[in-house]
């Protein structure tokens, strides 16, 4: 029989009335490498969970080896053969390297540990692997990148029939990716299947077979990658049609921005930040919508955080308003007169337990305050304001946050940053799950604040949102400005290109 | 900009009673609790004992209101208990000096103890548990380094003893007075000033608080740093009572007592969510049940127990609904 490794068919999961997987094909075959790949939301660490039995479905059918099969824990996965192997999580620091591989199922003998054991066979399945670290060695003493080998050895030494890495690569550098591409073709020699989660599109082309595209939860298809090419790739994870690229409408924007005479506000020189940032340049108008695209983990909010000080950066210079800022925390960015709308509402926006008032008020405070006392008043006149101004649909600004829904939960955040009257505003994601009323109304406000004179970066996955409301369009690629598109350059079509290219 | 829809924004606020939902379970304990008392024990509902019970509470009342602000930006601080004792020794070696010098040598040392442990916590980003753990076994160390090795100093220093022994007005106990006044501050401080909003923002968002401009570290060493003063003045304050200062004993496991009466009241452990009138009817708590039963005769062993089931009870009244 002829039966491939792992059939997943029709796997659904809902969360709390959230379909987090609809109805999700994938298969895997021996000796494949099989990547999984979509944008943020798109359900990829869902159905690992489900795979490795963190997570049961709550329909569809498994089948590994041909026999069906409904793993409850991830042990019981991992004893069938299933192993997620994830970025150096489940490794002792201060064990060594063969009490790591064995942690847990420890060889025995006369009840105690047989630690000649122990040591012979992870030296032989390291040599397997073709890594040369000795197994006595603490783990601690190791470099990342042998940390992940070993990581990938020890799922090995289970008797994996399917690896699962989640972005492998993440923290290795070049080299060291090189060195792990040797190490999954020896695991493809000897027949294990192995799913591959990456953003890096080089990656993909270098080490997997097939990839199979997921977006909101969906499936949407499995691919050879040889004979793929890019375009289509990110077609596919962006859900576009080649040939219908060039339609419009679909956003608040109205017509396509002209390009204005813009008085440079913002200029970033060569910034650096280890391998997620290169050489990035570029500049910001006032009354000017720059629009930023790139593919998830493309740098793009890297970028946004640098210029907010959030991240610290190994070199580069930005300029604002003409003199150089010194970034050391967000505040310095936020005195300049800079904003930053970032792109997790719960885990950087919101203060989930606390009132619309307060969480609107929150970045203002020190403008509201006398001899320290926060004025209840000032407090309440910015609330009924922007409330009134941004159309916040909530019972008063003393309901929690937490109540409110995502449309209204953004603008309240928004709120947050105009009520002080920012200079220039970064926009990550602003219109991310929210429906599609409160979507078109920040679209709007966008339009409308750049055209009173506020520069405006607008960081997005949506293109139809980037061509209508941008004047210029930088397009980012791991970690480096692509290209920069401007006019009548400005198209889906030309951002795709732009992401895709090598 | 759309108009068209505008929510009707009500003028006084709803807060004030969703605020405080949660310290309505600890209310109605204490509530039940004194009601039971002066039906079943004798003397309890008397003005000497109520004074009584106030008095005895204030070095717990303190130093949980501390505890409160610590925990409401996700902290803890173990260290209290031997913070006092350091004030209580740094005070009664410099009782020659005055009193009043010997009370702001003793305020400004646990300051700046307690500065330092929010510096260790906020800088190296290593546990508050872990940090005030050590300081809670090394500032009794030290406490016992300055008393000569721990020995009873005794005094006689009356305008100290004014904070401990005196009354106002003949019937206001002096420490009761200082324990009111720093309530009422405490609650201004923590739900109108600058530094209230930001100690509940570090605890309820911390990411969100730093992207807000908010400077985390700063906020973290000043909460440490005003649950060490609260710990001083209790220490002081008890101090003054015994009319000696005992480095070995003073403040021994309070840091457990105003743990539970800060959570009891209603303030969650991850943060985020405090309140000090809580965190006040969680010590009164504490103490009727810790007097009742020394007024009933029953055993010490027996109160510890029937306390730490009362702890859980009132907690579990309170737990967060699921949303």
């Amino acid at each position: 029989m002829n039966e491939p490794l792992l059939r997943m068919q029709n796997i659904r999961k809902v969360f709390s009335g959230v379909v987090a997987l609809d109805d999700v094909d994938f298969t895997l075959e021996r000796g494949e490498v099989h990547s999984l790949v979509g944008e943020n939301g798109a359900g990829k660490s869902t159905l690992i969970k489900v795979m490795t039995g963190a997570y049961n479905r709550d329909g569809g059918e498994m089948f590994f080896e041909g026999k069906p099969v409904n793993f409850r824990t991830p042990e019981e996965a991992q004893n069938a053969g299933v192993v997620a192997v994830y970025q150096e999580v489940n490794l002792l620091m201060y064990r060594s390297v063969a009490e790591n591989m064995f942690l847990g199922r420890e060889p025995r003998r006369f009840g105690l540990i047989d630690w000649a054991r122990m040591y012979r066979e992870a030296g032989e399945t390291l040599r397997n692997l073709g890594l040369q670290i000795d197994p006595k060695v603490v783990l601690g003493s190791l470099n990342i990148a042998s940390r992940q080998m070993i990581a990938i050895a020890r799922g090995v030494s289970l008797g994996a029939k399917i690896l699962v890495l989640d972005e492998p690569t993440s923290s290795l550098t070049d080299h060291e990716v090189g060195l792990l591409y040797d190490v999954i073709r020896r695991l493809k020699e000897q027949g294990t299947g192995i799913v591959y989660i990456s953003h890096r599109f080089d990656e993909l082309y270098a080490v997997c077979d097939k990839v199979t595209v997921l977006r909101d939860g969906k499936f949407i298809a499995t691919r050879p990658l040889a004979g793929l090419e890019r375009v289509d790739l990110v077609c596919l994870m962006l859900g576009k049609q080649r040939e219908d690229l060039e339609k419009k409408g679909a956003t608040a924007f109205g017509e396509h921005h002209e390009a204005r005479k813009a008085e440079t506000l913002l200029q970033i020189e060569n910034l650096t930040r280890g391998r997620r940032l290169k050489n990035v340049s570029l500049h910001a108008g006032r009354g000017e919508i720059l629009g930023m695209a790139g593919l998830l983990g493309s740098g793009r909010t890297d970028v946004a955080r640098a210029v907010f000080g959030a991240d610290a950066i190994d070199k580069g210079k930005i300029t604002f308003e003409g003199k150089e800022l010194k970034l050391r925390s967000p505040n310095d960015a936020i005195k300049a007169g800079i904003a930053f709308l970032s792109e997790d509402r719960k885990a950087e926006g919101i203060v989930p337990e606390w009132s619309v008032r307060e969480n609107m008020t929150l970045a203002a405070l020190p403008a509201l305050t006398s001899l320290g006392v926060v004025s209840r008043v000032k407090q309440n006149e910015i609330v009924e304001k922007f409330m009134r101004r941004l159309g916040i649909k909530a019972s008063s600004g003393e309901q929690k946050i937490r109540e409110l829904s995502g449309g209204n939960q953004q603008k309240v955040l928004l709120a947050r940053w105009l009520c002080k009257n920012p200079k220039f505003l970064i926009l990550d994601e602003p219109t991310r799950g929210i429906d599609i009323g409160a979507k078109g109304e920040i679209q709007g406000l966008i339009n409308e604040l750049a055209d009173e004179g506020l520069g405006v970066l607008m960081i997005s996955s949506e293109l139809e949102e980037l061509v209508e409301g941008s004047s210029r369009i930088v397009v980012m690629r791991d970690g480096e400005c692509a290209a920069e598109l401007r006019g009548a350059d400005i198209s889906q079509d030309s951002i795709i290109n732009a992401m895709a290219t090598e | 900009m759309a108009e068209a829809i505008t929510p009707p924004i009500t003028k006084r606020s709803a807060s004030s009673f969703a605020d405080y939902a949660p310290t309505y379970g600890a209310a109605a304990a204490l509530i039940l609790l004194v009601l039971a008392n002066i039906v079943f024990t004798p003397n309890f509902a008397d003005v000497d004992n109520f004074r009584n019970i106030l008095v005895q509470v204030t070095p717990t009342m303190l130093v949980a209101i501390g505890m409160t602000f610590v925990i409401a930006t996700g902290g803890i601080d173990l260290s209290v208990g031997s913070l006092m004792a350091i004030a209580s020794a740094v005070a009664a070696i410099s009782l020659d000096y005055g009193a009043y010098p010997a009370i702001l040598a003793a305020l400004a040392v646990v300051t700046l103890i307690g500065a330092f442990s929010g510096w260790l916590i906020a800088t190296f980003k290593i546990q508050p548990i872990i940090v005030t753990l050590a300081l809670l076994i090394a500032g009794r160390g030290i406490a016992q380094v300055i008393s000569n090795g721990g020995q009873l100093i005794p005094f006689s220093n009356p305008s100290f003893e004014f904070w401990g022994k005196d009354s106002l007005f003949g019937i206001l106990p002096v420490p009761i007075f200082v324990m009111v006044l720093i309530i009422g501050l405490a609650i201004f401080v923590l739900r109108a000033t600058i530094f209230g909003r930001h100690v509940i923002a570090v605890g309820g968002n911390e990411n969100a608080a730093r992207l807000s401009g908010i400077s985390v570290n700063r906020t973290k060493i000043m909460v440490y740093a005003l649950s060490g003063l609260l710990a001083g003045i209790a220490g002081l304050i008890y101090t003054a009572r015994l009319g000696a200062s005992d480095a070995s004993q003073v403040g021994q496991t309070i840091e457990l007592d105003a743990i539970a009466a800060t959570v009891v009241g209603g303030t969650a452990l991850t943060g985020g969510r405090a309140t000090v009138i809580g965190t006040v009817i969680g010590a009164l708590i504490m103490q009727i049940i810790t007097t009742s039963f020394n007024m009933n005769g029953i055993k010490f062993s027996y109160a510890l127990v029937i306390k730490a089931a009362i702890i859980i009870f009132v907690v579990y009244l309170q737990r967060p609904k699921s949303h």
